[in-house]
């Protein structure tokens, strides 16, 4: 078994056109820089993009956006990005707003094997639209599908030859989630060691549904909203 | 009329010691500054934090931890990372104690309006609609007008909702206001506002009941 590849490139060689893809990250944390590079220079197109957000113009998934190779993008808050904005008032892009709690729920919905989940979050709004609702306990539910998705693309902090992932702070958010939910899930690590070299008990994606790994490299890690205090304030 | 300070620290009021608290962006975010001397509150943040500190010092910022607002943010003694599932597992399950939010409207049985208007501003509800759907004590912090100067405190939303029948509180600039099933009900006044600019200024039913007491700050 080696589930280590060499870079993002030789990773997602097997992605296609029309492929629906999950990628983790919250805004600009913890999303996968490398795969995101390796996507624009495949120049995939009529791509899926499950992700929280859309990143901002110039980064993020908004790097694939600009190139026009996203179809369809499910996403929970789509604020900072105006060309996302002008291509779904416009209707070049399908877009399905999604609430982030739902969002996170039909990833990990997807990773535990369940086909749907019942939430309370938009029951009597327009993401009820469609949807069968339950009664349960006098509180009504929605149900909403598990994702299904051909790949998932995550970023994590320290990683193994095994595939177990340890990720940093707010840098978690959706990674785990849609590392379970992937048919093929690839990680991007910033320290890639030997197996053996992680404490098991730190684990928190276990290397069963990580199938493909790499260390990347050059990360940007740009800030959205650079918030300081004084020193001694 | 109270600064939009002074509805974060009359909202402040409302926390009490041990409290979990999530706080949204805007209006509610400035309630962290007026948490009182000795009191342990926890910050959530529903990007996958307890225990929220405030910003970094400058030069210390770090790109790996920030506020559901995107903005770099620090940890308290005691704090905790989890993944996105179980942050809103928190929520839905009634964990957390208080929700302070913003809104665009507000209904007289409860409704809320506040993450689209239609042709124009797309940007998604984040997590505003699991938040109202689950959290079991929400105070919603908004100016009582719109720029145009009219009523956000309605009979019925006219935008889309974001939640239904689950806003029981409301700090405005000139008013606290509690929503019970006779509609707005005034409970307390901003300084310098009159019972007639309330009423003048609620388009929704409106109930007042005697002498109506005023905030001192």
């Amino acid at each position: 078994m080696n589930k280590v590849f060499n870079n993002a490139k030789e990773a997602l060689h097997d992605i296609r056109d029309g492929n629906v893809l999950m990628l983790g990250g919250f805004g600009l944390c913890g999303i996968p820089e490398n795969c995101i590079a390796a996507l624009v220079e495949k120049a995939v197109r009529d791509i899926t993009c499950i992700s929280n957000n859309a990143g901002v113009d110039d980064f993020g998934i908004g790097l694939l956006l600009v190139k026009k190779q996203v179809r369809k993008m499910i996403a929970s808050y789509v604020g900072e990005n105006a060309e996302f904005e002008r291509q779904l008032l416009s209707g070049e892009m399908e877009v399905e707003l999604v609430p982030q709690g739902t969002l996170a729920s039909r990833c990990m919905a997807s990773g535990y094997g369940f086909p749907a989940i019942f939430t309370p979050a938009g029951v009597g709004t327009e993401v009820a639209e469609g949807k069968e609702i339950r009664n349960f306990n006098g509180k009504e539910y929605l149900l909403e599908m598990a994702f299904d998705s051909d790949f998932a693309l995550v970023k994590a902090w320290k990683g193994d030859t095994m595939g177990n992932l340890i990720y940093k702070e707010t840098a978690r958010n959706f990674n785990p989630l849609m590392a379970m939910a992937g048919k093929i899930t690839i990680a991007e690590v910033e320290e890639l060691v030997p197996a053996g070299s992680l404490n098991p008990n730190e684990i928190h994606t276990p290397g069963i549904y990580v199938h493909r790994i790499f260390k990347g490299t050059n990360y940007e890690k740009r800030i959205e909203q650079r918030t300081v205090r004084k020193a001694g304030a | 009329m109270l600064t939009k300070e002074q509805i974060a620290q009359r909202i402040a009021r409302e926390l009490r010691d041990g409290f979990y608290v999530n706080l949204g962006i805007g209006i509610p975010t400035l309630v962290a500054n007026y948490i009182p001397a000795g009191m342990n509150v926890i910050m959530q943040s529903e990007n996958g934090l307890l225990g929220m500190g405030p910003f970094p010092i400058e030069g210390t910022e770090d790109p790996d931890l920030i506020n559901a607002g995107k903005q770099t943010v620090t940890t308290v003694p005691g704090s905790a990372f989890f993944d996105s599932a179980m942050s809103f597992g928190m929520i839905r399950s009634g964990k957390v104690d208080l929700t302070v939010l913003g809104a665009m409207e507000v209904s007289e049985t409860g409704d809320i309006a506040s993450w689209k208007i239609p042709g124009k501003m797309v940007k998604g509800m984040g997590g505003a609609m699991d938040l109202v759907a689950s959290a079991k004590n929400i105070i919603v912090a908004m100016m009582h007008t719109n720029p145009k100067g009219e009523s956000k405190l309605l009979p019925h939303c006219k935008l889309p909702l974001t939640g239904v029948k689950c806003i029981k509180r409301i700090v405005t600039d000139l008013a606290l206001l509690d929503v019970t099933h006779e509609g707005f009900v005034l409970r307390e006044l901003a300084p310098g506002v009159t019972v007639e600019e309330v009423k003048s200024k609620t388009a929704g039913k409106l109930k007042v009941e005697g002498e109506i007491p005023q905030m001192v700050f």
